[in-house]
């Protein structure tokens, strides 16, 4: 704002002194719906990072097992995958499954559609690399370990799920926080499909609006309030069940 | 002391429990196993030695098939080993096996490990699982470290879970890989101790050590191999007191002067 700029808030009485600054700066966010758009990008975070957790993990049981079928399935989807920019897989599952192959995800609605293609193309992309992150915990525990529970008698899944795993995870929490904030940030490539979370929001506004600088500064800041927090607690609860050998 | 001698309880099918035929194994190029044959008969307790790479703990490895033969044959019970699968698991929990590195999972409890087996693979219900668990590790002499983690235990505590762990699936035969290699001086005979009584109490057991103490009051038969081949068997004192083979001569004035 110019120093000279008159107050334009007048009418209203503000308790505060600076509760009329306050109104004119960000004068800009008022009929946008910020926070929505923010919950938008929550979720397709949580919804993706669940979903990718779970084939991830799946991937990464495949990659280490005994059936080559499912070795080489898993290794070449995940050096695919990985190798292929984000837009273009987000881009895939609206033109390619939806448009072309018609693939609805069981809703009619565009939105909703455009929603959960969003939320399918980030876990297929980014289980790829939870995949790599958790093989790389895996190679962190002893074969002692898994030689241990077979010599008990436990089946290859058991071995996997009840020993190897939980230790493999344990030490691999760092890694999958930055996989969580890349992923709470390639949330954005939804917008390429039209999917209304807070990039999308951000381009509409920087369409309207004469406040560039300010606009990418408070999305910038919203993505830093999901992020740091990620980063913090997570740094803490790795260090609380890392594994003492 | 009667929850061990459980094992013994089919006293009925005596004979022998561990039969190995003619196996050979390699890795690449060099041959670790050459034509073993070696019968164990149930309640015996058989000492292995021999100089280091002589293919011991393969020997032992291959018993619960944690590795594979080229050829030959191994049955454990009158059944031939199992390739892979259901059936292999359910050989593996007959057979115990303790490891030189001791191998508890870390991330669990010292009841936990020894709970894990029972409930996972013998499908017992966990209160039941508990209770033999505390019994086992009472009798080991670790009770009181039931709920702390195995990083928080000595070396020679650790063994003892460990073998409490192999027990608690009731194994018809116990295989131990140098179990006392890794522990300080001090540790080794309360491990040691354990295995006594347990050789005592009827288990059959395959030990490879270099604790000749053990050999001389728990063995019934010392196997002596050297590159990969059994080169002479016999009852310990007379194996001690007069090997026949020279690589067996060699071998025990080496361990036996220092
Ligand atoms: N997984 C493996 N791959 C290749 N070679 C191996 C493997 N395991 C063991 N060997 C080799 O096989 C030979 C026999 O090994 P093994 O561990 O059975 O000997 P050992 O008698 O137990 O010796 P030590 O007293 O040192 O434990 C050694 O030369 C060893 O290097
Ligand atoms: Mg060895």
């Amino acid at each position: 704002m110019p120093a000279g700029a008159p107050p334009t808030g007048e009418r209203r009485t503000g308790a505060h002194p600076h509760a009329e600054a306050r109104e004119i700066v960000f004068d800009f966010l008022s009929g946008y719906d910020l926070l929505g758009a923010f919950w938008v990008t929550v979720q397709l975070t949580l919804l993706s990072a669940a979903g990718s957790l779970v084939w991830g993990t799946l991937l990464a049981g495949m990659r280490v097992g005994p059936v080559p079928l499912m070795r080489g399935f898993g290794t070449a989807y995940v050096n695919i995958v990985r190798n292929i920019p984000l837009t273009v897989i987000i881009l895939f599952t609206s033109l390619g499954l939806n448009q072309t192959l018609g693939v609805g995800l069981g809703s009619e609605n565009f939105d909703t559609i455009n929603f959960r293609l969003a939320v399918l193309g980030l876990i297929a992309y980014t289980s790829a690399f939870v995949c790599e992150a958790i093989r790389s915990g895996i190679n962190t525990v002893p074969v002692g370990q898994a030689e241990a529970a077979r010599a008990l008698g436990l089946s290859f899944t058991q071995v996997l799920t009840l020993v190897v795993l939980p230790q493999a995870f344990r030490s691999v929490v760092g890694p999958l926080t930055n996989v969580l904030i890349a992923l709470t940030k390639n949330t954005t490539v939804a917008a390429a499909i039209g999917v209304a979370e807070a990039a999308l929001l951000m381009k509409e506004m920087i369409e309207n609006e004469a406040q560039l600088l300010l606009i990418s500064a408070v999305f910038a800041f919203g993505f830093v309030c999901l992020t740091l927090p990620t980063g913090l607690i997570l740094g803490w609860v790795g260090k609380k069940v890392a594994v003492k050998r | 002391m009667t929850e061990v001698s459980m094992a013994k309880e089919d006293v009925a099918s005596t004979g022998d429990l561990v039969v190995l035929k003619s196996v050979n194994k390699h890795f690449g190029a060099l041959h670790v196993l050459q034509d073993i044959d070696l019968t164990i008969a149930r309640g015996e307790v058989v000492v292995v030695i021999g100089p280091s790479g002589s293919g011991k703990s393969t020997l032992c490895r291959t018993i619960n098939r944690l590795e594979t033969i080229d050829d030959g044959s191994i049955s454990i019970d009158g059944k031939p080993l199992p390739h892979e699968g259901k059936e292999l698991a359910r050989l593996r929990a007959d057979v115990g096996m303790v490891f030189q590195s001791f191998n508890l999972f870390a991330h669990k409890t010292v009841l936990e490990n020894v709970t894990l087996g029972q409930v996972k693979v013998r499908r017992k219900d966990r209160k039941q699982a508990e209770e033999r668990a505390r019994t086992l590790l009472d009798r080991v002499g670790v009770g009181a470290q039931a709920d702390k983690y195995p990083a928080q235990l000595s070396g020679g505590q650790q063994q003892r879970v460990a073998i409490a762990r192999a027990l608690a699936m009731e194994p018809k035969v116990m295989l131990f890989d140098e179990p006392t290699s890794a522990l300080d001086p001090e540790m080794i005979n309360e491990v040691l101790e354990v295995m006594q009584q347990l050789a005592r109490d009827g288990m059959t057991m395959i030990v490879v050590t270099h604790e000749m103490g053990f050999a001389r009051s728990a063995a019934n038969r010392v196997v002596f191999m050297a590159d990969g081949r059994i080169i002479e068997q016999a009852a310990p004192d007379q194996f001690f007191s007069n090997p026949r083979s020279d690589r067996a001569k060699d071998f025990l004035s080496k361990i036996l002067h220092h």
